[in-house]
């Protein structure tokens, strides 16, 4: 019985790390296996199958040599750079004004912030309608008397990615808002009061005080809105589906068309590898410093 | 959100801080109604005929209140081939939904707590690796889940679904729970060791019950997360085994007939009121979800 009592003992002490194995397991498998699978089949021959016959960088060569593939790196960049200095602009706005001891303060963020609460799917539905070019609205500014007003920019190919910034922006706008008043807040007191014996401004203490005490929300602020802009694919399928044409494109929606529908699995694996490594720029130098500061 | 205790920065008397007091009022009104508008459109569509859509225009109010759309959409509207309306996928939503949060939530708080209140050697590796996995673009797992899928026999079901968002939402969970725990005393846990409870006792009769507001965010931040997913529903699912969000794209996109907006808005209210309604009644909660998201995004 001794022996068997240091054994329970023994797996006692373990037992901490027998129940994280699992956790552990799965993120090997699921997350750094799957990521090597799917890295390895961009190396190959693989096109309607998976075929495990290295190729270099054909499947490479085949993504960078597609138009498609161009018009969607051009839309992240061009979706990515608005959706974020927009979102921001609002966010930073908002968020100084409700800082104003404003009565209601309470109501009026619950309004600004439950967009985040819904699908891409139900926000693109709905945009989809306003913008919709024969009765959202376009005839709406008609009915006021602008006969000659067009306003097609969800069917137009030039300026459909637009629409889509639009509709990104009124979802996110208020997370941002809510990070950067959580920010504020953080901000203490004495700070305000020591600038208003100064007999600094309003636009003197935000712009030249609290602001730039702020650098690190802007930080994360930043990349998170980078983040959901890379990933961005349910909006896309919602309200543009993609179209006209290909012309509202992005990596997300590129790899799942090629993936799924064009079966030409190297040019998809290949896309998918190029979207995480964009990712692992952008994150793991934030998470670093983000785990560090938490190490203390 | 804590409040700001002394007055602002606008807080001098006269007739320039009342007219600034309006400007600011005016502007954070303004907002509030860009917020506003989408959703009022959205539920006065979806209560007009689609004469008085043709006829009227995108502000205006419904003139009388027809619910024929939200019956339409509910139980008639077609999804691909077949005509039996949201209900069935809302159902399929509902059984992905509830089992993924409950196991990524119930394993995301037994991890956090082995991981920091039990510390081991490596314990900070395992968990800036299980990180990792909360921001990699889904893009580059699909094709070997949806492999896996097959070969486990799960492809084009909901159980399939299920495994996957308990898979890809552990990693938040875990991250989530750590972070809470860390802020938790280890003199309790060891309070509890010298009485000679175990790793599970602890876990089950301390650390569970002072754990109910991680709980609560971590709960509402995975069903909204759940719940709102499409990629994985569009990629792992076909026809009848869709969630809402997959049926409600399907709705509006189906190309042949004329094109019913009214059934289009109600579909797409009904697809987003879970979440909503969450939001409403437990937005303090959601809030924090998002703040500590900040770390995920």
């Amino acid at each position: 019985m001794q022996s068997g009592s240091r054994l329970s003992a023994r797996l006692e002490r373990r037992l901490p790390q027998l129940v994280v194995s699992p956790l552990f397991a799965v993120s090997l498998f699921f997350v750094y296996g799957f990521i090597l699978w799917t890295a390895y089949i961009s190396f190959t021959k693989s096109g309607v199958m998976p075929n495990y016959t290295f190729d270099g960088l054909a499947q490479y060569q085949r993504l960078w040599n597609t138009p498609r593939w161009y018009v969607a790196i051009r839309n992240l960049f061009v979706f990515t750079a608005l959706f974020i200095s927009i979102s921001l602009a609002i966010g930073i706005l908002l968020a100084v004004l409700l800082d104003q001891r404003v009565r209601i303060e309470g109501v009026i963020r619950t309004i600004y912030l439950y967009p985040m609460a819904l699908s891409f799917i139900v926000t693109g539905t709905v945009w989809k309608w306003i913008l919709n070019p024969g009765l959202g609205i376009e005839r709406l500014v008609r009915q006021a008397g602008f006969e000659n007003f067009t306003f097609d920019w969800l069917v137009n190919p030039d300026y459909a990615i637009y629409t889509v910034v639009m509709a990104a922006v009124w979802q996110s706008s208020g997370y941002a808002m809510a990070l950067f008043l959580a920010g504020l807040r953080s901000v203490d007191d004495e700070v305000l009061k020591a600038a208003a014996i100064d007999g600094a401004g309003p636009w003197r203490t935000y712009t030249g005080i609290v602001l730039p005490m702020l650098r690190p929300v802007f930080l994360s602020t930043v990349i998170i809105l980078a983040h959901l802009a890379i990933k961005s694919f349910d909006l896309v399928i919602a309200l543009t589906g993609g179209g006209p044409g290909y012309a509202t494109d992005m990596p997300a929606t590129f790899m799942y068309a090629f993936a799924f529908q064009r079966s030409e699995l190297g040019v998809a694996a290949a896309s998918a590898t190029m979207m995480l490594m964009t990712v692992v720029a952008i994150i793991v130098p934030y998470l670093y410093s983000e785990l560090r500061k938490t190490a203390g | 959100m804590k409040e700001r205790r002394i007055s602002g920065i606008v807080q001098r008397r006269g007739p320039r801080h009342v007219l600034m007091r309006g400007l600011l009022f005016a502007i954070l009104l303004l907002f509030c109604a860009y917020y506003l508008v989408p959703l009022v459109v959205m539920i006065s569509t979806s209560l007009k005929s689609l004469a008085e859509i043709r006829e009227g225009s995108l502000l205006s109010l419904p003139q009388t209140l027809d619910f024929s759309a939200w019956t339409k959409a509910w139980s008639a509207a077609c999804v691909g081939v077949r005509c039996d309306g949201l209900a069935p996928y809302v159902w399929n939503s509902v059984l992905m939904t509830v089992p993924a949060v409950a196991i990524s939530t119930f394993l995301g708080a037994l991890n956090g707590y082995a991981l920091t209140k039990w510390r081991f050697p490596g314990a900070d590796w395992i968990f800036a690796l299980v990180l990792f996995g909360a921001f990699i673009p889904f893009q580059v797992v699909l094709l070997p889940m949806a492999r896996t899928l097959g070969f486990l026999g799960l492809a084009g079901t909901v159980p399939g679904l299920i495994l996957v968002h308990s898979v890809y939402g552990l990693a938040f969970t875990t991250l989530f729970f750590r972070n809470f725990f860390i802020g938790v005393s280890n003199g309790i846990v060891q309070a509890a060791m010298v009485d000679g409870a175990g790793f599970f006792g602890i876990f089950f009769r301390v650390v569970l019950p002072m754990s109910i507001p991680a709980i609560v965010v971590t709960v509402i931040w995975q069903f909204t997360q759940i719940w709102n997913d499409f990629l994985f529903g569009v990629a792992f699912t076909i026809g009848d085994s869709n969630p809402v969000t997959v049926a409600l794209n399907n709705v509006v996109n189906t190309s042949t007939g004329v094109k019913q907006y009214n059934v289009d808005m109600a579909a797409a209210i009904i697809a987003g009121l879970p979440t909503l309604a969450v939001y409403v009644i437990a937005g303090a909660y959601f809030v924090r979800g998002l703040s500590a998201g900040a770390i995920k995004g």
